[in-house]
């Protein structure tokens, strides 16, 4: 398996065609013969840098601007927009910085005559097709192409403009919806697609002036293999591809009296809103979002960690059952190593293309959808509300969260038990729709009966947060051994990071008596079947890396060997999610995630099972515990094996 | 009608078992050495030294190494590769194994023209009589240790995979899509192998040049442009055909012997290069001043340039890959500005645009395709204003 690379785990894959692939040099076999180091001259200064370092990350550490459309820090080189063009003396054709390796001395020009009428050029070319208007646009001014043409004074159609649309806007997905007249080709869809996730359901087809971006036989998006992890829509440097908004019928939710209106918020989102307000990536806005949601009209306030605490307890206990059947009863059918099963992109990933591998998938739902049913059944028996009078909304990072609240199967209390999966991005719009000054809002708590979760359903927001998560408790419970001895201040680095696919293995040296809680479902009273055994767990963010390590279990390899894995279908798990501000970048993700670890840090409570709630919630309402029979009805899922097949 | 002279190069006479036998049996370095004496270039149009290239992909490391013909062969009014792969066929494969002995490969492929099929079943009867005769396969033309086999890859019909990135993405099964170029394909070509990628016509030459030597290819042509090159003539000429002629001929003098006396203009270089008018009759044709991949078409008094001009772009309009946005769109908007012009409705100060817009083309599109696509808009425009703005276009 790959070891470290330099893009936090994001590997050029071997799908990609060659043309669009990360640039490889040869290896430098002799620094002596080559020279590691290359003297270029870029606008007059002089600089050194290693041989093969592209034109424009060498400008870039001058702090030389070259515009860039088609270029993104996760995707491989395409060099197909030409925005970046730079003049190398000597050479007739001017190079695309983005693509041109430095392999020898280079007196480069990045502002010459000739580049500056070759960009504006290609500006005007590209507004030419690039229909509609920016005040229409989800986009506007946070749109690539839009600060483009202002900082090159574009201030007429040159070539003149598109009047009228030439395609229908796609809705037919839930999650992602594609207007295809304002995309300028660029192609980061379709590499992040294929290249950064290996789904590969967009792809350019025709030539010339009739190229455009098409799905297999250009199949409406809803019917075709699209996981809905909506990488695509983070990295469109325009308004070509958006998520499903949901927020006109959220308001009139929240302005219908009769309707009670709940939020919940997931980790990742309060740990990236600030950012579409004005604050650095990384600032963690969670209380004065509560604020913000109350005075917006939301009846509650609910925190998605407090179902990810029990998410824990039922995947937790899920796992030590599978476990249990395998090492004492023997039985042969039981399937290890357990897949997570929270990130609905991932699901539907393995749906789609490892469907003989769907009993893998841990049959809990989601923290959203276990919330969802809990709120349309306990809630609302303890509030003595109507079920049908509750609208649940789920303030969530992601794109395939929309999605995975209209699979038919998640309406176990009765009702659509997630009404609305809301975006970062859509509900950042919403509160400045308020008016409300998001960051200067005071600070307030989330609402009861689950006013606090644990940390463990915190970091939830990181790739590597569930396996942590669940080690914490799961460790403990095992061997009775508090999880901070082992681990110091409770932090499980081995499993926390950015590399694409991490393995660890935890022994267990002594075991202790089963929890009461659990007993029932396990049916021992020990965990002597586990003494002595070696836990082994892995993880893997973005689809691309989650391939790899379901082909390494197809073929029998070390990861077939493993217990858990841990998926997520975005790049640093759902703190990087398709529904995440824009831009995304690995700086990004990782200050998002430094803001997480550091709440998850600064907590008292940051074990799921010494949540009280939960405990309560086993107590008054689940009674026959973690993966007993009414967790199960609400609690719990069943998947498809989809293959090629949408349904 | 071909015209084949038996005094120039590429008809003379030549057995390719005993040539490839000849040369298996000499050093690798000594056979790259005496292309590169030679001052071969590719015969396809770009003009690429072709020793050096052989050496430089020698040179690269890789497990396997690949040779490719390019025998795509799609320039508007380019026939010439189709006599050599109909007639001259064993000559062309002999040509691969001596490029595959150069550099070190063991597998070579042509990539052939989709329009070509019809060719396919002549080329796998001769491709299956050199296996027989042990000039392909192990032990290739008596060389112990040396192996190497040739298969044939039919094309799809676009015009973009005659460039050679475009071409090895499209044998590894992509969309044919030129690549970024460093790195070039000597070193990260077929499979990401090192691959010389060569014109039919190079390979063959390249056979002659081993087996009669540099010094006797160097007597025809000029010292930039050495020996003789095949032309596909068309057009408004008493005698179309293939010709071979010495490299540095004048364009009067090719008219003169195919009868085209007459023309007011020949495209040189097909739709990506450029047309040259009778005033510029006495420049030579020669990579040093007007290059060619091989297409002459000659155009009589009475042509109107301008429907020229639109004949070829349109070309290129449906031809361009559409990845980058210069030619994507420019070429599409140089097209709109020549129909603007038959309208008379292009305003000078549009038209002024345009040929700064096919400029830009010119030096920021990302392959040759890109690149040529404005010649010959920019070129007819500028030998024929007169004819063409002969009316006065409306503000």
């Amino acid at each position: 398996m790959p070891a470290k690379d330099k893009n936090n785990g994001i590997n050029g894959s071997d799908r990609a065609p060659l043309s669009q692939r990360r640039f490889k040099m040869p290896e430098i076999r002799d620094e002596k013969d080559l020279g590691a180091k290359v003297k270029i001259t870029i606008d007059d200064h002089d600089l050194e840098v290693p041989f093969g370092t592209t034109i424009l990350e060498a400008a870039r550490t001058l702090s030389i601007k070259i515009p860039t459309l088609c270029h993104h820090e996760d995707l491989c080189v395409a060099g197909v927009c030409r925005i970046c063009v730079v003049e190398i003396e000597g050479q007739r054709t001017l190079q695309a910085a983005c693509a041109y390796p430095v392999t020898g001395p280079l007196k480069i020009s990045t502002y010459s005559p000739k580049v500056r009428k070759a960009r504006r050029h290609n500006l005007d070319l590209m507004l030419k097709h690039h229909y509609g208007e920016c005040y229409s646009c989800v986009r506007n001014n946070n749109c690539e192409l839009q600060s483009l043409a202002k900082e090159y004074g574009v201030d007429f159609y040159r070539f003149g403009h598109d009047d009228k649309p030439h395609h229908e806007v796609d809705r037919s997905s839930y999650s992602v919806v594609r207007d295809m007249n304002k995309c300028i080709l660029c192609r980061r869809c379709v590499r992040t697609c294929i290249d950064l996730q290996e789904v590969g359901v967009l792809e350019a087809v025709n030539r010339g002036p009739h190229t455009e971006i098409a799905t297999f036989n250009d199949m409406p998006l809803g019917d075709v293999v699209c996981i809905n992890c909506g990488q695509c829509i983070n990295r469109c440097p325009v308004g070509a591809l958006r998520a499903k908004d949901p927020s006109d019928e959220i308001w009139a939710a929240i302005d219908d009296p009769k309707k009670h209106v709940i939020i919940q918020t997931a980790p990742s989102p309060r740990a990236a809103i600030g950012e579409c307000f004005g604050l650095p990536p990384g600032t963690s806005v969670t209380r004065q979002l509560n604020t913000a949601l109350r005075r917006a009209g939301f009846d509650k306030v609910f925190d998605t960690n407090f179902t990810a605490d029990l998410t824990i307890m039922e995947e937790a206990t899920e796992l030590l059952i599978r476990l249990k059947k395998a090492l004492v009863d023997k039985d042969k059918t039981v399937k290890l190593p357990q897949f997570t099963s929270c990130s609905p992109g991932w699901v539907k990933f393995c749906e789609h293309f490892y469907p003989e591998f769907t009993d893998y998938l841990s049959s809990c739902k989601s923290p959203q959808q276990m919330f969802g049913a809990l709120l349309k059944t306990w809630y609302a028996e303890k509030a003595k509300i109507d079920p049908k009078d509750i609208v649940t909304v789920a303030l969530m990072p992601c794109s395939a969260k929309k999605y995975e609240c209209n699979r038919p199967e998640m309406t176990s209390s009765g009702f659509k038990d997630v009404d609305y999966g809301l975006t970062s991005r859509e509900l950042a719009q919403m509160i400045m729709e308020t008016g409300l000054d998001l960051p200067n809002l005071p600070a307030s708590d989330f609402d009861d009966p689950v006013g606090e979760a644990s940390g463990a359903g915190l970091i939830f927001g990181a790739t590597g947060g569930v396996m942590e998560a669940a080690l914490r408790t799961a460790v403990e419970v095992v061997t009775g051994i508090k999880t901070e001895d082992i681990f110091k201040n409770l932090d499980i680095t081995p499993v926390r990071g950015f590399e694409g696919v991490r393995y660890y293995e935890i022994p267990i040296p002594k075991t202790a008596a089963v929890p009461e809680l659990l007993q029932k479902s396990l049916g021992v009273k020990t965990f002597d079947f586990l003494k002595g055994a070696t836990l082994k767990v892995a993880v893997a963010h973005g689809t691309a890396n989650a391939r790899k390590v379901m082909e390494n279990i197809k073929a029998g390899g070390k990861f077939a060997e493993a217990h858990f894995v841990e998926f997520m279908a975005c790049p640093g798990g759902c703190l990087g999610g398709g529904g995440q501000p824009i831009p995304t970048s690995p700086e990004i993700r990782e200050a998002r995630a430094k803001a997480i670890y550091a709440e998850d840090a600064g907590l008292e409570l940051r074990k799921s099972h010494e949540n009280k709630h939960v405990v309560d919630l086993y107590k008054e309402f689940l009674k026959d515990g973690p993966c007993g029979h009414q967790s199960h009805h609400l609690l719990h899922t069943h998947y498809l094996k989809r293959g090629k097949r949408i349904v | 009608m071909t015209r084949r002279k038996t005094d120039l190069v590429l008809f003379s006479e030549l057995t390719v078992e005993k040539a490839l036998k000849r040369a298996l049996g000499r050093e690798r370095a000594e056979l790259i050495g005496e292309i590169r004496d030679s001052g071969l270039k590719g015969r396809g149009g770009a003009g690429f030294p072709t020793g050096t290239k052989w050496n430089l992909a020698g040179a690269a490391q890789g497990e396997r190494k690949f040779v490719v013909c390019n025998a795509d062969e799609g320039e508007p009014g380019t026939f010439k590769d189709r006599v050599l792969l109909t007639e001259y066929a064993e000559h062309l494969f002999g040509g691969m194994v001596l490029a595959a002995y150069c550099i070190g490969a063991g597998e070579g492929i042509v990539y052939l023209r989709g329009e070509y099929e019809y060719l396919m079943r002549g080329l796998k009867e001769t491709l299956a009589s050199m296996r027989e005769r042990h000039l392909l396969g192990k032990d290739c033309a008596g060389k112990k240790g040396f192996e190497f086999d040739i298969h044939i890859h039919l094309g799809a019909g676009a015009y973009v995979c005659g460039e050679e990135t475009a071409l090895i993405e499209s044998l590894e099964g992509h969309r044919g899509e030129p690549r970024n170029r460093p790195p070039f394909p000597v070193t990260t070509g077929y499979l990401g192998c090192p691959t010389a990628v060569n014109n039919v016509e190079t390979f063959i030459t390249a056979l002659h040049i081993v087996e009669k030597g540099a010094a006797w290819f160097k007597k025809f042509g000029t010292s930039k442009s050495t020996g003789t090159k095949l032309f596909s003539v068309s057009g408004d000429c008493a005698r179309p055909g293939v010709y071979e002629f010495p490299m540095g001929i004048t364009v009067a003098n090719l008219l003169k012997e195919v009868g085209g006396e007459e023309a007011k203009a020949v495209q040189v270089g097909g739709a990506s290069g450029r047309c040259v008018a009778r005033h510029e009759f006495g420049s030579t044709i020669a990579f040093e001043d007007v290059s060619t991949g091989g297409s002459i078409i000659v155009f009589g008094p009475t042509r109107n340039m301008l429907q020229v001009a639109k004949n070829f772009m349109e070309f290129f309009a449906e031809e361009s890959c559409g990845q980058c946005t210069p030619c994507r769109y420019g070429t599409e908007t140089l097209l709109e500005g020549i129909k603007l012009l038959e309208q008379k409705k292009c305003p000078m100060k549009y038209l002024r645009e345009l040929v700064s817009l096919g400029e830009t083309m010119q030096i920021a599109s990302k392959c040759g395709l890109g690149q040529s696509a404005p010649n010959a808009f920019i070129s007819i425009l500028q030998n024929f204003k007169h004819e063409i703005l002969a009316h006065p276009q409306g503000e």
